[in-house]
């Protein structure tokens, strides 16, 4: 086989805290392929956690986590369900792209919610990092957000140990 | 170790193996209840088993620090692995907390 390899994967889930794992190990699993550092698998990991995060707590008001040890995770109050979240990752030319998206409540000023240290939430003793984390360990992020449709978040990073490209020279 | 002891007036916490948005609550709601006795002066988070933390893992330690702070305690991180270490510097929190 020569030349890029390219790869797209589709995953769709109940907007729940412990789905943030499950999203985590998805998006490691899906470039391990391409030999990344151990740092590159931390960034992409931590950013995708952020977002999802974001689509959970934010889009979909899902505020409870875990309840400690020997007791259930919590589920939306009132019997309403959860949301979905939708993570898309397509590999074209050693570049990683991640989109994930909500139905939620959206982002009305998109611009004040990437600042570090904003958070609509301060009661959650949220850090308001999330944004200005995935901007840090992704080469790219971009925030589309409209309110009451919901929010869609991209971001792109350049994995450098792509055997792929090795293989092209 | 437990996860949660008070040992010579600091309260060790021992994260888990991921800290993020899921274990957040527990952790900060559970510290909270230690935070306020009165043998209680630091708090110490050890990330021995911690293999990955998000930003929810600065808002535990942000959390923590504006209760014990006004009140004179510390607060320490221990055993910081090389991911965990990397959110502490970008966070600016390595600034607030002694990383041991």
């Amino acid at each position: 086989m020569s030349g890029k390899m390219e790869n797209e994967m589709e995953l769709m889930f109940d907007a729940v805290s412990y789905n943030e794992g499950l999203a985590r190990v998805a998006v490691a699993a899906f470039v391990s392929n391409l030999n990344p550092t151990l740092e590159e698998l931390a960034d992409v990991k931590t950013a995708v956690s952020e977002a999802v995060t974001n689509a959970i707590i934010h889009g979909y008001g899902n505020v409870e986590g875990y309840a400690g040890k020997g007791r259930p995770v919590q589920q939306p109050a009132d019997g309403k369900k959860p949301g979905k979240v939708r993570m898309l990752c397509k590999l074209e030319r050693g570049v990683l792209k991640v989109l994930i998206e909500d139905r939620g409540k959206g982002i009305v000023n998109v611009g004040k919610a990437m600042e570090p240290l904003f958070t609509t939430r301060p009661d959650l003793e949220r850090s308001g990092m999330g944004f200005a984390f995935m901007e840090a360990f992704m080469d790219d992020l971009q925030v589309e957000s409209a309110p009451g449709v919901g929010t869609i978040v991209r971001m792109q990073k350049k994995m450098t140990n792509d055997p792929w490209i090795e293989d092209a020279r | 170790m437990e996860e949660f002891q008070v040992i010579d007036h600091c309260l060790m916490v021992k994260l888990p193996k991921e800290v993020d948005h899921h274990q957040a609550g527990y952790y900060c709601k559970k510290a909270d209840t230690f935070l306020f006795q009165p043998e209680v002066n630091h708090v110490v988070f050890d990330f021995e088993d911690t293999e990955f933390m998000d930003s929810s893992g600065i808002g535990i330690i942000m959390g923590r620090y504006k209760k014990i702070a006004p009140l004179g305690g510390k607060v320490y991180a221990i055993n910081v692995g090389k991911q965990v270490k990397r959110i502490l510097d970008l966070s600016g929190m390595s600034k607030l907390v002694e990383v041991l």
